[in-house]
């Protein structure tokens, strides 16, 4: 298993996709969290669908992980194109038969693939919460927002909370993902597909029936990495997408020992 | 211990109606170079891909040194290949590219310099994949299978867009292996290629075995062939008459007659032409060589 992870990783860490998704990470998980406090006194909100997140929000201990747990849905957009298009590729450019023939064990490889890519996933979270929380530092006293509370043990375990929250609605992100790349093989049909689901198609059947949010699995997973929201809980967010995530990974899984490599 | 590298029986591969290998039977000794032969679409990958463990078999079943392939498990860490052509990450260097497979495959990563160099690309190995001729792409193709230090190395069409040299030093490449006591494998559509480096010979047609076993064994097979030149073209019909008269099957090609006959009717077919007439500018034996044969085997031309 070490070898698998090991070599995936090398393919992970080329300069053009680790640091250019870095550069992403950097840029956006900065803009969200920089928003939040330069926009605090703006009419058309501050926040994700013109919110308003007030200076009283703010001041509390989860204040400063605000801007980070508010990047988890983008963050998750990224995992999903890096899982979809590194899992696919090996189907484009024909590599996977090149895998199979150095480690026959299939699942081994898939396993193999999904930690590493976890590890880079984890990385990015890391860089986005540093980003994120450091810029909220910086930002916070230009707009009067106390940070009192913030590194207080309750602020410390909201960062913890929120951390790991993001962690997981990424994976489930990734995942989702992964098992894109393997149904459809092409890096450009699975990102296609995930992102036009996540950010469009969703979006309009919850625009078109609100109780669907609580079902569609890029609404529990971005309630995941927010804690929970006012209208999807939790706990229900964390089952439904947990759900989502294993079948697909189960399915995914089976189609990927059994299904012959002819290209 | 085995004596054979490669034994398959009855194996045969179906996709929805389409037989693409019918109840295939051969077996490849140990230590031999054998040539895969057979046109394009006759079954050759998707064999060599049932082989690897890539695509289960319909039907039948056969053994990688000694193994099972329903356990490419146990045998793929003493086996190289390259199907279908080359295949890489185009963002990585060649020299990374390896090192991806040396590190997956759990092999020494200080082979991946060497084998660069063995292939010729020790200067080229930190370039891109992308920026790679089809030549490099080949030659790195050859070094990822020979990772392993391989027992028995599968090469689908190797020397594709390699240049006369390049095909020269794949040759000489694989046979040192076959001398060092690696059994290779090759497929091949330039079957003169084959032709030289082979001590086996597996011959395909539309997904089936016509024939299985030494070179030596082919050639002793087929008739020889007389070739007869006249110093005039309009005899070559009167030459074809000649042959035929005598029950041998006579052809045209350019500016030659190909009689199916021993080289001890010669003087005779010699007489005939000289009573009808004809002088004959050459008269010579051709024995045929692997292309003629598969053609001749597979009636495919």
């Amino acid at each position: 298993m070490f070898n698998v992870v090991s070599a995936e990783l090398r393919k992970l860490r080329r300069p053009t996709l680790f640091l250019g998704t870095m550069a992403a990470v950097v840029f956006f998980s900065g803009l969200f969290s920089a928003l939040l406090f330069l926009l605090i006194d703006s009419p058309q909100g501050n926040s994700d669908r013109g919110q308003v997140v007030g200076r009283e929000v703010l001041g509390l201990a989860t204040g400063g992980v605000q801007g980070f747990s508010s990047t988890g849905g983008f963050l998750g957009i990224i995992a999903l194109c890096v899982f979809a298009a590194q899992t696919a590729q090996e189907y484009t450019y024909g590599t996977l038969r090149n895998l199979l023939i150095r480690q026959p064990g299939r699942l081994r490889i898939l396993i193999g693939k999904l930690i590493a890519m976890k590890i880079f996933a984890f990385v990015m979270i890391v860089v986005a919460a540093i980003i994120g929380i450091g810029t909220s530092v910086v930002l916070a006293p230009g707009a009067n927002v106390n940070t009192d509370l913030w590194f207080t043990s309750d602020g410390i375990e909201a960062i913890f909370t929120s951390f790991v929250n993001v962690t997981i609605s990424v994976v489930g992100f990734g995942i989702i993902g992964m098992v894109l790349g393997l149904l459809l093989r092409s890096p450009i049909s699975a990102i296609s597909f995930g992102v036009l689901w996540l950010l469009i198609i969703e979006n309009l059947l919850i625009a078109v029936r609100g109780s669907l949010q609580n079902w569609l699995p890029g609404a529990q997973l971005n309630a995941i990495a927010s804690g929970g929201t006012l209208d999807l809980a939790y706990k229900n967010a964390l089952t439904v997408g947990g759900i989502y995530v294993g079948i697909g990974a189960i399915v995914a899984a089976i189609l990927f020992v059994r299904r012959d490599v002819a290209n | 211990m085995t004596s054979t590298a490669i034994s398959v029986r009855d194996l045969s591969k179906k996709y929805d109606n389409r037989l693409a290998v019918s109840h295939i039977n051969f077996e490849v000794p140990l230590g031999t170079v054998c040539g895969f032969v057979g046109p394009n679409g006759s079954g050759k990958t998707t064999t060599m891909r049932m082989l690897l463990g890539l695509i289960t078999p319909t039907t039948g079943e056969g053994h990688i040194l000694g193994e099972p392939i329903e356990h490419p498990e146990k045998y793929l860490s003493r086996v190289g290949a390259m199907i279908e052509g080359p295949a890489f990450y185009p963002a990585l260097s060649g020299h990374e590219n390896l090192m991806v497979l040396a590190k997956l495959g759990g092999f020494p990563i200080e082979r991946v310099q060497i084998l660069l160099e063995k292939v010729g690309l020790g200067d080229r190995g930190k370039s891109k994949y992308k920026t790679y001729s089809l030549g490099m792409k080949q030659r790195l193709g050859i070094a990822a299978a020979l990772l392993p230090e391989p027992k028995l190395l599968m090469l689908d069409e190797p020397t594709n867009g390699l240049d006369p040299e390049g095909i020269l030093e794949i040759r000489a490449l694989l046979r040192d292996l076959a001398n060092e006591g690696t059994t290779v494998f090759v497929s091949s559509h330039l079957l003169s290629e084959l032709e030289i480096i082979s001590d086996h010979i597996v011959m395909l047609r539309k997904g089936e075995v016509v024939f299985a076993g030494p070179i030596g064994d082919l050639m002793a097979k087929q008739q020889p062939t007389i070739i007869a030149k006249s110093l005039d073209h309009l005899d070559l019909k009167k030459i074809v008459e000649i042959a035929q008269a005598s029950g041998h099957h006579a052809v045209i090609r350019n500016d030659s007659v190909h009689i199916l006959a021993a080289m001890d009717w010669a003087p005779e077919l010699n007489k005939a032409a000289f009573n009808a007439g004809i002088t004959l500018a050459q008269l010579a034996p051709q024995l045929p060589n692997l292309e003629e044969t598969f053609f001749e085997m597979t009636g495919d031309k």
